[in-house]
């Protein structure tokens, strides 16, 4: 079963890869695009494009907030690199720690902390969730958002001695977020012919459904992070059922 | 003009967290101090508008770096010998 499900996204991303490299364009180097064939004549390269970034972000991506416009869809792949670094910390966390799972007594939060830190975490997931939805709208995005709804859980952990998070549940929403991140790109390599390029509308710029990919890639960003962070701090924590 | 003097409170006690954190015999003091640090620097970073990096900071350097340092002194010593 395991095995047929691996063959079967094997052929998958093997015909993905075929039919892009089938409708690959081949770069123009004669372009009109003054800045992308030869930026050293023009004699500043970086200011060039900076320029660029700042003057076109709105008109290329759609998106407002010009460093989600460059993290995610500019510098798409780096920021996957950044992902996978995360995720083998945390894996490598959670296969040191998950040797030493130990009962420890703790000490119980007073009143004050238990009764407030009930009241506040609904807030603070709240906020999490704000912060990378509307990632390509107000500052922030997946990476703010994600830590601090793991800061939320923290909150209860230090609060509540016995709170702890399911295992499966954190490797279950980390890999659905993983699977959504690498299958935006994967249509991106079929639709418009590059990894994580946009292929969705760009919609009215300013609005919650707009920029294309970039939403939908930082709320998977968003709930990875999330789940590693809380899932590292989890394991720190060190109690079982 | 208060301006420049909050960021000098601020710069200043950014770096005595920083030493006392080095500096420190107790390990938990230590990561406390330097959860401050970052916490001062986080909100330097909101009086330079750059509001996505202060939101990182505060949440990361303050709070989860903290939390992580917490937990392994408790697993490992507390004084630093």
């Amino acid at each position: 079963m395991r095995r047929a499900a691996g063959i079967i996204l094997a052929a998958l991303l093997f015909s993905c890869i075929i039919y892009a490299f089938t409708f690959v364009k081949t770069y123009d180097y004669s372009s009109s695009d003054y800045y992308y064939t030869n930026p050293v004549e023009g004699g500043m390269a970086n200011e060039t494009v900076t320029e660029h970034y700042l003057d076109n972000t709105k008109n290329e991506t759609g998106a407002i907030n010009a460093v989600t416009a460059i993290v995610v869809e500019y510098r798409g792949f780096d920021t996957l690199g950044e992902v996978t670094i995360l995720f083998t910390a945390s894996t490598g966390v959670s296969m040191l720690l998950y040797a030493l799972h130990e009962k420890r007594k703790r000490r119980e939060a007073n009143l004050i902390v238990k009764e407030g830190s009930k009241i506040v975490l609904p807030f603070i997931l709240l906020t999490g969730g704000y912060i990378f939805i509307h990632g390509h709208l107000t500052p922030g995005g997946g990476f703010p958002g994600g830590s601090v709804i793991a800061s939320g859980f923290l909150l209860m952990m230090v609060a509540y001695p016995k709170y702890f998070l399911k295992e499966h549940r954190i490797s279950i929403t980390e890999s659905i977020a993983g699977f959504v991140f690498i299958i935006m790109g994967l249509l991106g390599l079929v639709f418009a012919s590059y990894f994580l390029q946009n292929f969705l509308p760009l919609g009215n710029v300013g609005m919650l459904f707009s920029a294309g990919i970039i939403p939908v890639i930082y709320i998977a960003i968003g709930f990875k992070v999330g789940a590693e962070l809380s899932g590292i701090i989890n394991n720190l924590k060190g109690v079982e059922e | 003009m208060i301006e420049s003097i909050i960021a000098w409170v601020m710069a200043l006690l950014a770096l005595f967290a920083a030493i006392y954190a080095v500096e420190a015999k107790d390990l938990i003091s230590s990561a406390i101090s330097a959860g401050i640090a970052s916490l001062v620097v986080s909100i330097m970073f909101l009086m330079l508008h750059a509001p996505d990096v202060a939101i990182t900071e505060a949440s990361i350097g303050a709070g989860l770096t903290m939390a992580i340092f917490v937990y392994s002194i408790g697993r490992t010593e507390r004084w630093e010998k």
